[in-house]
């Protein structure tokens, strides 16, 4: 028997497929301008680079709105409640097939590892690209913004960074996606919103 | 038979006035054109002044100046005239009375073949009088007919004669005709203006390399602005002259221009011929991520992805230590490259020539620190700069342009450390061209410099640098992303700027690289685990 429980609204689905649609995208565009690959060229790499940069602003944009209107920003609040029975969980439990510790709740969707990790994206990791990203578009203003003394290959340096970081989380978000109830319970909850839990 | 006749003749007579009312027609519908498209409100042959035989260029100028009182204390203000500019930046007196090149190195006891290019009559040595109004050349930059000649030899003077030159050569130079010439006067245009800068360094494209004969009537693939069938732009368009001094300049040049496209009327308008002055400094309407580019690049650099692109060689190196050769039977020899272009003179040395060049690139700030005569220079590995460029990537005034590096092997003073300023032209005993011996050349050369010469000469190798601006490409030529931003890219040896494509951090990459990687062999060993910890239990999925 499994229980089903509403754990993502439309918006917060529509918000998370999109998004991840677009740094998927920019990650394939970026590491290309970077020079590791040739794929698009580097100058439609540079244009639909830009384009998803945008778009990704946009949507944060309403993500923003709707967290704070919604507060559902209180699903980030850190918490060390309960992390080391997570991690506990995740490093011995699941191999013996136990059920998972958390138990997701409209109220309480990210247990509390995820509640750190996506706070740190949100906070940090992804600001730390767009506003690298943001002074690369527009270079050329620097100095007029007082900002002279910027070198680009600092600012290009840290969005590197934040790329290779992001990659790295988006592979072990990949993953940790199959760990729940069943291998498929997290992607179906981020589809239609409903988790299936034991 | 006689109805015939008046049928005839009727129909004659008819014929006759259509053909007349018809021509009348056509008048009144369009009013006779005028036979030249004027520019101007005066018809030179119509003035009295001109209709006279011309003895000399003076005498023309003479005429003009009843007209044009205040031209000639025009030009005697300019570097056109003086050839002499003290450059403020430096301090330094340059202009091409004083500098020294490694071309044909000096004007220096060299003026009367040199001179032919001065926009004035008659300097053939030191004492020519700069304050003389008669002696300035007016037609050479106001010329129409193309027939207006400086011949080589003459101090800038013109043939009004014909004559042997030089004497007992065998050479004759045929008389131009004054009158005709004074009375088709107008404005400058590329014929002029290139009748000296199209040739500078002693022939077709030799200097420059992105001014040749070629831009005389060029098409849009070779110059978009001079586009002879389209825009039709003659020098003085950019090169906007203000009391006959023409604006741009090689000694003080304006290497970032950040004022934006000029308005009529502004205080602050500065020099016109740069591309800023017309096109902004957000040129890019469509490809609106190219404007950032013009914080680090000039223009140059991508909208001239070569030089020399017209159909005329320019020379790459020059190596006066080579020169003096003889054959067997003492007679100077000249040697060519399969394109039939001359790679060895006795006289001159050996040189290299290109077309379609691809510009070397450096940061330049405009700053430019000539070596001088009376400058101590060091032989040393590393080649003499005849013009040393200033620029870097962090002093803010700096864009990456477009080169052309003329690198040469020229005479050297080993006891006093400097350059030498050898007597090359002249039909004389010392002259080297013709005589072939340096011993004789240098001494005339450096005494008429009024610089010291130990008596020992050597050959140095030098670089002399030439920004390069003109041949402008249509913009389907200019150049893309990946020709900078590439590993081996144009911009391969630019320093001080980060090149998305071209650099990265490799401590950054490897370590991004490894944390990537460990994640997936992580994730990959915790996935593994899971399969075989259920499949241990025999559990079903």
């Amino acid at each position: 028997m499994t229980d089903r429980v509403y754990v993502f609204k439309a918006f917060e689905r529509f918000w998370h497929w999109s998004q991840a649609g677009l740094i998927i995208f920019l990650l394939f565009t970026g590491f290309e301008i970077h020079g590791t690959y040739r794929a698009l060229g580097f100058e439609r790499a540079v244009s639909y680079h830009a384009i998803a940069a945008w778009s990704l602003v946009g949507l944060w944009i309403f993500a923003i709105f709707w967290h704070l209107t919604t507060g559902e920003w209180r699903h980030y609040i850190p918490t060390l409640d309960k992390i080391t029975v997570i991690a506990k969980y995740y490093s011995s439990g699941i191999f013996r097939h136990e059920p998972h510790p958390f138990r997701p709740t409209l109220q309480n969707k990210h247990n509390p590892l995820q509640r750190l990790t996506y706070l740190l994206i949100l906070t940090l990791l992804s600001p730390l690209l767009w506003i690298t990203g943001w002074l690369m578009f527009f270079y050329a203003g620097w100095p007029a913004w007082g900002l002279g003394w910027l070198q680009l290959q600092w600012i290009a340096t840290a969005h590197t960074i934040g790329a290779f970081l992001m990659l790295a989380f988006l592979i072990s978000h990949l993953y940790l996606a199959t760990t729940g109830h069943r291998i498929t319970s997290q992607v179906k909850a981020m589809v239609t919103g409903w988790e299936e839990v034991a | 038979m006689k109805t015939a006749l008046t049928r005839i003749a009727l129909l004659m007579c008819c014929a006759g006035w259509l053909a007349a009312a018809g021509s009348a027609l056509a008048d009144e519908a369009k009013p006779e054109a005028k036979p030249l498209k004027l520019t101007t409100t005066a018809d030179h042959t119509k003035f009295k002044e001109l209709q006279r035989e011309f003895k000399s260029g003076p005498e023309v100028t003479r005429a003009c100046l009843a007209c044009h009182t205040e031209a000639a204390g025009q030009i005697h203000r300019t570097k056109h005239w003086k050839w002499e500019y003290l450059n403020p930046d430096t301090q330094q007196v340059l202009g091409k009375k004083t500098i020294v090149n490694n071309f044909c190195i000096s004007i220096a006891s060299n003026q009367a073949a040199c001179n032919s290019c001065h926009v004035g009559y008659g300097w053939k040595d030191n004492n020519f009088d700069f304050t003389s109004e008669e002696n300035v050349d007016c037609i050479v930059c106001h010329d129409t007919t193309g027939n207006y000649t400086k011949p080589s030899g003459l101090a800038g003077n013109v043939v009004t004669k014909e004559m042997e030159f030089p004497p007992g050569s065998g050479k004759i130079l045929k008389a131009i005709d004054l009158t005709k010439i004074a009375q088709k006067v107008g404005k400058s245009s590329r014929d002029t203006c290139g009748a000296c800068h199209f040739f500078g360094g002693g022939g077709d494209g030799v200097k420059h390399g992105d001014l040749d004969s070629s831009m005389s009537a060029p098409e849009k693939a070779l110059d978009v602005h001079m586009d002879a069938t389209g825009l039709d732009f003659t020098c003085a368009t950019c090169h906007k002259a203000s009391s006959h001094d023409v604006a741009g300049s090689r000694y003080t040049p304006l290497a970032k221009d950040t004022k934006g496209a000029h308005v009529k009327g502004r205080a602050d308008n500065g020099n016109p011929a740069s591309c800023v002055a017309c096109h902004g400094n957000g040129p890019h309407k469509k490809e609106v991520r190219l404007n950032e580019h013009t914080a680090k690049v000039a223009c140059q650099t991508c909208h001239i992805p070569s030089y020399a692109r017209g159909g005329i060689a320019t020379k790459m190196t020059w190596d006066w230590s080579t020169a003096g050769q003889v054959d067997a039977e003492g007679k100077q020899i000249t040697r060519k490259d399969a394109k039939g272009r001359i790679t060895y003179e006795s006289r001159k040395g050996d040189f290299t020539l290109a077309e379609n060049v691809i510009p070397e690139y450096a940061w330049f700030n405009g700053h430019v620190q000539y070596t001088l005569l009376t400058d101590k220079i060091e032989k040393t590995d590393q080649r003499t700069p005849i013009n040393k460029m200033g620029g870097s990537a962090t002093d803010g005034k700096s864009l990456i342009w477009p080169m052309k590096v003329f690198r040469g092997a020229q005479p050297y003073d080993p006891v006093n450390k400097t350059l030498i300023t050898p007597h090359t032209a002249g039909n004389d005993d010392t002259g080297f061209w013709k005589n072939l011996a340096w011993d004789k050349a240098i001494p005339v050369g450096m005494k008429d410099s009024g610089a010291p010469y130990s008596g020992k000469f050597e050959f140095i190798n030098t670089e002399m640098t030439w920004p390069i601006t003109h041949m402008v490409a249509p913009k389907e030529k200019a150049l893309g992303c990946v020709d900078c931003h590439a590993k081996a890219g144009r911009l391969a040896g630019i320093e001080g700027v980060y090149l998305p494509g071209r650099d990265g951090s490799k401590l950054v990459d490897t370590a991004g690289w490894t944390i990537v990687l460990l994640t997936l062999a992580g994730v990959l060993g915790h996935g593994l685990l899971r399969v075989i910890n259920r499949k241990n239990r025999g559990e079903p999925k």
